[in-house]
């Protein structure tokens, strides 16, 4: 018999392999390759007040960070096994497609042809920001609406959405404009400082991010027309639906938290009340208490408790980093839950 | 004794032995080895594409681009398909290219002569430019030039104004005939400066980068090519009383030229090849265009391909033309 031990260990390791793999049930090659890792990678802005932006302690905060940080709360739980890595609009879906990043979370519009298998090949969470394009000029230019525009430069950066908005927008008004296109968002900014174009054009939240880190934003106006409609989501690929799922529902679980009134402050007497009562059925199951959520996402069964434990709520994230809170100050404006008449709506966790 | 030749050579060598049919073998095996690697990448390439359903396709090329280019020579508008959006690109590019290699060899071969002079401080000063140029990166340089130097040009009303020349942040405007025959100098439009000729500052700024950089590769080239020539034939000529300048012009630039050429052919390359980080100052060049198609069609694969070929063929016309240049300087042995 002691001769098979080394066999029997060996199958043991074999068929246990096996069986936590078939006991979550989900195949899927980007969580192991996380969970190897023992990080998640997360492709972000990096340069953007308010979304992602690497503060004076070097340290990364912001509305897209923290869907990044409940993202690696909810697969190791903890918020803090997580790489930021900065990525530019032109750059960002060739790092996701080549698997440079395992996520995006970096302000990127959901579009038709992005998700598409045929266009960008994106699987998309739920939007965490619904944005439109905006137009910033100088305070003295006297600009008050695109038509003003006629003629002038306008700054923008390449590869975004709001290239082709304002370009289809201009069309449509019959107005001759000279778009000037920069890489990157420090370009675009600096060149719009340098008084090279007379307006800039990006979306609203954008704008007002990268003016609060002006030298005297009190100078710049954001004209009142919104150019299009740009729903902030972050992404995943197609390649790898289990994966998709995984991050779809950890969004939702943010936002179905504040929706049950779960904060970070009370998510841990909420879980103790909900293990004390059997009668709260809908909180025992979104909590991992009793069902089995979690295992049918590959995740732990109490990824709600961490996630939420680790970021806060939908609403807490929103006023701490572009809310109320922060130094952006933007209003929840169509942000707010359904119930308040908003558009922030989470399928039932069922 | 030919017999015992013939003999010796058709007694049987084994193949293995044999030194025609050995390196024969080798190269076979290893184009062999070559041709099965690319086969196998390219199948890569082909099964992965597959796998994701992303086949190549060329369709998206006529379908309109959706985005409008600022500067362009050829007329462009945000209705035309893709491939004009790329064509009007690679004008730019070449636009680019063209005025660049004739300011930088103008400026290169100035300040490689200069380093000849006699005069100390004209020495001193092209010294001083290709140690200082040479030395930074080319992308540090066009951002310099861009956000520092030509944005800080005056705007509006407060121009540059000379007769038929207006020097804005915009641009440089100069005068020129429009609609037919009339000469027509630089106006202020409702706050926007207009004139018949016009050169942005983008193009201002990656035209200065580029020239300024390769000049001072040029300079040493032709710094190189002058040194080679044997220092008697100056003395030769400053003993017939020919002076410096003629000496240089007539004698020494002739007999330096087929040192230079080759060493040029390079730097001219490696211009059209650096002209791609137009897309740091804003000017819509080739890969400025080829980046926003990727994004918009998501058609990686079959852009880069397009991007890759226009400017290997770019390179390469250039290489044929210098080629040509090269034979015409070569000693004509008679």
């Amino acid at each position: 018999m002691q001769v098979r031990w080394p066999l029997v260990v060996l199958l043991t390791g074999l068929l246990g392999g096996c069986a936590a793999d078939s006991g979550s049930g989900v195949q899927s090659q980007k969580m192991s390759t996380i969970t190897q890792r023992g990080k998640l990678v997360c492709g972000v802005d990096g340069k953007l007040p308010g979304f992602s932006f690497v503060g004076s302690d070097g340290r990364y905060s912001g509305l897209d960070v923290d869907i990044c940080k409940a993202m690696a709360a909810s697969l190791f739980g903890d918020p803090e096994k997580v790489e930021f890595r900065d990525l530019n609009s032109s750059e960002r879906f060739a790092a996701l497609a080549s698997g440079e990043v395992d996520m995006l979370s970096r302000n990127t519009t959901m579009t038709l042809s992005r998700d598409a298998a045929g266009g960008n090949g994106l699987s998309f969470a739920p939007t965490v920001f619904y944005d439109g394009q905006g137009v910033m000029t100088p305070a003295v230019s006297g600009i008050k609406t695109l038509k003003d525009l006629a003629g002038k430069p306008i700054c923008v950066e390449s590869g975004t959405t709001t290239e082709l908005n304002l370009a289809d927008r201009m069309r449509e008004l019959g107005v001759a404009y000279t778009p000037l296109k920069f890489q990157t968002g420090d370009q675009t900014y600096s060149a719009y400082l340098g008084g090279r174009c007379v307006a800039v054009t990006s979306d609203r939240s954008q704008l007002a991010a990268k003016r609060s880190a002006f030298p005297s934003p009190a100078q710049h106006t954001l004209l009142p027309e919104v150019l299009s409609k740009e729903p902030l989501t972050p992404a995943t690929t197609n390649a790898d639906p289990a994966w998709a799922d995984a991050l779809r529902w950890t969004v939702y679980a943010l936002m179905q938290a504040e929706e049950l009134g779960i904060t970070k402050a009370n998510v841990a007497a909420k879980l103790s009340e909900a293990k004390g009562n059997k009668n709260l059925a809908d909180l025992r199951r979104f909590l991992g208490v009793e069902g089995d959520f979690g295992r049918q996402l590959g995740l732990p069964s109490d990824f709600v408790v961490k996630v939420v434990g680790a970021v806060g709520n939908y609403g807490e994230i929103f006023d701490r980093n572009v809310g109320l809170g922060s130094a952006l100050r933007l209003d929840r404006g169509i942000n707010r839950q359904w119930k308040d008449g908003g558009l922030i709506y989470s399928p039932p966790f069922r | 004794m030919a017999d015992t030749i013939n003999a010796l050579s058709n007694e049987t060598i084994p193949w293995w032995r044999n030194r025609r049919v050995i390196p024969l073998l080798v190269q076979a095996v290893v184009a062999l080895v070559v041709l099965i690697m690319i086969a196998f990448l390219l199948g890569n390439l082909v099964r992965n594409l597959t796998a994701a359903g992303l086949l190549l396709s060329w369709r998206w090329l006529n379908q309109p681009a959706g985005f409008d280019i600022s500067e362009t020579v050829l007329p462009f508008n945000a209705g035309l398909p893709y491939w004009r959006a790329l064509l009007a690109g690679l004008v730019n590019t070449i636009r680019a290219v063209l005025v660049g290699l004739v300011g930088a060899t103008v400026l290169g071969t100035l300040a490689g002569m200069a380093s000849f002079s006699r005069n100390g401080l004209l020495r001193g000063i092209a010294r001083v430019y290709v140690e200082l140029i040479r030395n930074i990166p080319l992308l540090l340089q066009l951002v310099f030039w861009y956000f520092v130097v030509f944005l800080s040009l005056p705007n509006g009303t407060a121009a540059i104004q000379l007769p038929g020349l207006v020097l804005a942040k915009s641009g440089l405007y100069l005068a020129g005939f429009a609609d037919g025959l009339r000469w027509v100098g630089p106006q202020l439009v409702n706050d926007v400066w207009q004139a018949p000729l016009r050169l942005s500052v983008e193009f201002g700024a990656l035209l200065t980068g580029l020239i300024v950089y390769s000049g001072a590769f040029i300079a040493e080239v032709v710094r190189g090519g002058v040194a080679a020539v044997p220092k008697g034939q100056w003395e030769a000529a400053a003993s017939l009383g020919i002076s410096w300048i003629t000496t240089l012009r007539t004698i020494v630039l002739p007999q330096a030229l087929r040192v230079i050429v080759p060493g040029l052919n390079t730097q001219y390359i490696s211009l059209a090849k650096n002209s791609s980080l137009a897309v740091a100052v804003g000017y819509t060049d080739l890969y400025s265009v080829a980046e926003t198609t990727l994004n918009q069609t998501g058609r990686a694969v079959e852009v880069y391909l397009l991007l890759l070929s226009a400017y290997l063929v770019l390179d390469l016309f250039i290489s044929v033309l210098m080629n040509g240049v090269n034979h015409l300087v070569q000693i004509k042995e008679r």
